[in-house]
């Protein structure tokens, strides 16, 4: 029975590479979506090279039912590292599929050419084929899918910390002016990279001005009192400047304790108390130093 | 919630909870965790393998890498044979000791993780599971 | 057994902890300390911890334990360099160590400890920004 005899596609695969290469390479560059410009040819010749030849290795002695095993590990890691690259360099998730799915047809016309007289043989051999394509297309796309996830979130992060600049104000006072609402991940974010800022320029004052944030609510009245007694714990101290009425009002309703934190109308306020505390003061210029 | 890998630690010794520490450390670190989120974990890793090693008289530590669907986690069991807790809320009180230590191990890493349970009685041992999400 | 070094600068007594210490290292550091302090007369004590990356409660109990034990011997510590990371965990846990005074780094430590002997005050337990 058709069925019992062992699959030709290993031994046409290895007989016929070179010539599955050509046609697959022919294939890639007739496509609407190849980009010249985003990958040069010699690379793309490369990279189809190497691929052809571990899968052809691979299912020399291996069954091709099940590409989550160790045996199929060298094409899977091959596959993310293209993948990964691909989705970094601004390929959709089609165009980086393609690479996989476009060795079909190559494949198909040599499979037909060699064994065209026996249909039972032959369409046996290509439904192997179309599931380990398909397999391995699928895995392609979920490894892209999941690298744009870790760009998409690394973005995130970054524009929140690029929202929320710490300045220096004087030596050793920093100020966070936050701006905007607060939601947890983003007062996160800014309470390491203040209290980062404050080793890095070992800064023994910040002032946290919340002027420009609307509302206050539990959760984010915690996440300041939280950098404001880890900012402590480091030997550091914080001033929350710029509550206004309606949020003094909301931080008595919620019962927040605000007992040990130093607390200041404005930033100007703020800024004094923090040369204060380091013993200085801002004078008048005398007459005649005026510049 | 499907395990993905798995480690069984033992804790036998006080330098047990520092090889603890290092192995919770490299698996949240693989798991690609931000560094709070390691901090976290590994320091509740760190104040339960004490717990286990004081109060359980040893016993060991299940690291799984776990994930619900949505999100990869670590997961972390801590189990002993001891002697087991008679008044688990009393446990979970900050200050609440029964050797004279500071107390904050249990309730402190409940807060450190996002997910915390705990099975015990007295004399059927203690096993306590907190998860981190990434 | 390792030992944790502790070295004498100028009247004070420097210890760096680097290493994932466990729990008979701590100990014998609290006793090396305290012999140290009498040995040297020594005033204050820095314990630089930057290059800790978790502070436990069992770490907490031994700074904590050093800052009281020092106290009683008329010497005043102070402890440099927490990582923010370890800051925010602390925070989370409750650990509160209201008992420990401490600085950004080793030249503020030294100056904040000069600044109190010079006061002599050395009970005085007070965040020493508010004078």
């Amino acid at each position: 029975m058709a069925k019992d005899q062992p699959l030709n596609l290993p031994e046409i695969l290895k007989k016929y590479e070179e010539e599955i290469l050509t046609e697959w390479l022919r294939e890639q560059a007739a496509a609407v979506s190849f980009r010249p410009d985003q990958m040069h040819e010699s690379e793309l010749r490369h990279q189809s090279t190497e691929f052809l030849a571990l899968l052809t290795e691979t299912i020399q002695s291996n069954s091709m039912a099940d590409i989550t095993g160790p045996a199929w590990t060298r094409v899977r890691e091959f596959l993310e590292t293209i993948s990964r690259s691909r989705a970094v360099q601004g390929f959709t998730s089609t165009e980086t599929a393609f690479f996989v799915f476009s060795l079909k047809q190559p494949i198909f016309s040599k499979l037909q050419e060699v064994l065209g007289n026996d249909g039972r043989i032959l369409i046996r051999d290509l439904w192997a084929l179309t599931n380990l394509i398909d397999k391995l297309g699928l895995y392609t796309t979920e490894i892209f899918i999941a690298s744009k996830e870790n760009i998409i979130s690394r973005q995130q992060r970054e524009m929140i910390e690029l929202s929320t600049p710490v300045v220096q104000l004087w030596e050793g006072i920093l100020a966070l002016p936050l701006i905007g609402t607060l939601d947890s991940e983003r007062t996160q974010v800014v309470m390491e990279s203040l209290l980062t800022k404050i080793v890095e320029t070992g800064s023994y004052i910040s002032i946290i001005d919340i002027t420009g944030v609307p509302t206050v609510d539990t959760l984010v009245a915690q996440h300041l009192l939280k950098t404001v007694a880890a900012a402590k714990l480091m030997g550091a101290e914080c001033i929350i400047s710029g509550i206004r009425p309606q949020i003094a009002q909301t931080i008595v309703h919620l019962g927040v304790d605000l007992k040990d934190v130093i607390t200041k109308a404005s930033m100007a306020e703020a800024f004094r108390i923090a040369l204060m505390k380091h013993g200085l003061g801002i004078s008048k210029l005398s007459q005649n130093s005026k510049v | 919630m499907i395990t993905q890998r798995s480690e069984v630690k033992y804790i036998r010794s006080s330098e047990d909870i520092i090889s603890v520490r290092q192995a919770v450390r490299e698996w949240s670190v693989n798991l690609g965790m931000n560094l709070i989120d390691q901090t976290k974990i590994v320091t509740a890793a760190s104040e339960l393998a004490r717990n286990t090693f004081i109060y359980g008289g040893g016993g060991r530590l299940i690291i799984e890498q776990v994930n619900n669907g949505t999100r990869n986690g670590l997961k972390l069991t801590f189990e002993d044979k001891g002697p087991g807790i008679n008044n688990i809320d009393l446990a979970l009180k900050d200050g609440y000791t029964t050797s004279g230590g500071m107390g904050l191990g249990l309730g402190g890493a409940k807060r450190l993780s996002n997910e915390f349970e705990i099975v015990s009685e007295p004399g059927k041992g203690t096993k306590i599971t907190i998860i981190r999400w990434k | 057994m390792e030992k944790i070094p502790i070295l004498k600068l100028k009247e004070f007594l420097l210890v760096t902890i680097q290493v994932d210490m466990h729990d008979r290292l701590a100990l014998s550091l609290q006793d090396d300390l305290t012999s140290m302090i009498v040995k040297t007369g020594a005033r204050g004590v820095l314990i630089d911890i930057s290059s800790l990356e978790i502070v436990d409660s069992f770490i907490g109990r031994m700074l904590s334990n050093i800052a009281s034990m020092s106290n009683i011997l008329d010497a005043i510590t102070v402890v440099v360099g927490m990582r923010p990371a370890v800051a925010i965990t602390m925070v989370e846990l409750g650990l509160e160590m209201r008992n420990v005074r401490t600085a950004l780094n080793i030249d503020k430590g030294i100056e904040m400890l000069q600044s109190m002997i010079k006061e002599d005050n050395p009970g005085y337990l007070n965040d020493n920004s508010k004078e």
